[in-house]
């Protein structure tokens, strides 16, 4: 073995090692900052509901969610998708057992004081009204990668309204995130893609 | 010929009587017509007023005002999804175009009753006065329809 062939081993290992580093380095910012696959997505809440009782989205395991950040002064958006949701369930006839819609309140002071219960239920017996804390709502939002804010409006009732998200979110029996059904996709169209999971 | 002029407005009379059209109002080259809201829980939150304006002039318009004895404060609103973000500011006029029509209908241009002076029931009506920036203003009845109603039960007219 002369020094010329010494020489060229040792350059070897060093790109082997800079070859080696570079990958796990890669490997490494990968796990760290890759953004979260969707189907891995668990959404969750731990909120109260129009009798006190806490519920979790665990305990629907086994159920398909479709659920709604909405608030019950709103006169527009929330009754609009609140119908649709009642025209799904009833046409989903005896699959709607393993649907469960449920409308979170995103202005859950007011709407606990103007009775969020019997509005829920106006639309659809089976919807489940959720009002909890601000920082409940907050996680259940954030949990749910949605957006609301109140809004200071001297025209509107209470001197405030509320922006938000005004899709519904289809959580499957696993917990596991499935999509979202934009505003204002027909009921027709929902039902048929829930029809097509169930 | 004369015969065909006779039978026009008897055969206008008897397809609203049968099909249930909805009820128009007119002022100026405008046409008010498919004026509806929805039932409300109590008269604590907001109701809603929707109608269809078409303009039969080829001059636009704009529908710059709303007032009605069933709220304290009525308001021309306008629900605007914006990066998935839902609001519902003011809408100061909303534009009627020339040969045209704009609807007031869910998910976009309403009329927002805030402070009613009562609960709204199905099967009620009421009126609203509309002011238009040309046309000048017109009364309308507006016909209350099942919280979960999408439409009005009467048959809107293709005017």
């Amino acid at each position: 073995m002369n020094l010329r062939k010494i020489r060229l081993a040792l350059w070897g290992a060093v790109g082997l090692a800079a070859i080696a580093s570079g990958a796990l380095y890669l490997q490494s910012r990968q796990q760290s900052s890759a953004p979260a696959v969707i189907g891995s997505l668990q959404p969750e809440f731990d909120l109260p509901d129009t009798n006190g009782k806490q519920r979790t989205s665990a305990e629907f395991r086994g159920k398909y969610l479709l659920v709604f950040f909405g608030f019950t002064n709103c006169p527009d958006v929330c009754p609009t998708t609140m119908t649709e949701v009642a025209d799904v369930m009833d046409a989903l006839g005896a699959d709607a057992a393993r649907v469960q819609p449920i409308f979170i309140s995103i202005d859950p002071v007011r709407d606990t004081e103007l009775g969020l219960g019997e509005y829920v239920g106006m639309f659809h017996p089976s919807i489940l009204g959720l009002a909890g804390s601000e920082a409940q709502t907050k996680a259940a939002a954030e949990s749910f990668r949605i957006h609301f804010s109140r809004e200071a409006d001297p025209n509107a009732p209470d001197g405030y309204t509320m922006s938000h998200s005004p899709a519904l979110y289809l959580v499957g029996p696993d917990g596991e995130w499935l999509r979202q059904y934009g505003y204002g996709t027909p009921a027709a169209e929902i039902t048929q893609d829930l029809q097509e999971r169930l | 010929m004369k015969t065909l002029l006779y039978s026009v407005p008897f055969l206008l009379i008897a397809s609203s009587a049968i099909a249930g059209s909805c009820p128009q109002w007119t002022v100026g080259d405008l046409v008010i017509d498919a004026a509806w809201s929805k039932a409300t829980i109590g008269d604590a939150r907001p109701g809603i007023i929707y109608f269809t304006v078409t303009n039969t002039g080829a001059e636009a318009d704009n529908l710059t005002g709303i007032a009605t004895p069933a709220a304290e404060m009525p308001m021309l609103h306008e629900t605007v999804v914006t990066d998935g973000i839902a609001s519902m500011p003011h809408a100061p006029a909303i534009p009627v175009p020339a040969n045209g029509s704009v609807s007031l209908a869910p998910g976009g241009y309403h009329g927002m009753l805030m402070g009613l002076t009562a609960a709204l029931a199905k099967g009620d009506t009421f009126p609203a006065t509309l002011t238009f920036e040309r046309a000048g203003t017109v009364e309308i009845e507006v016909a209350v329809e099942a919280l979960t109603a999408r439409e009005p039960t009467c048959r809107q007219d293709a005017s």
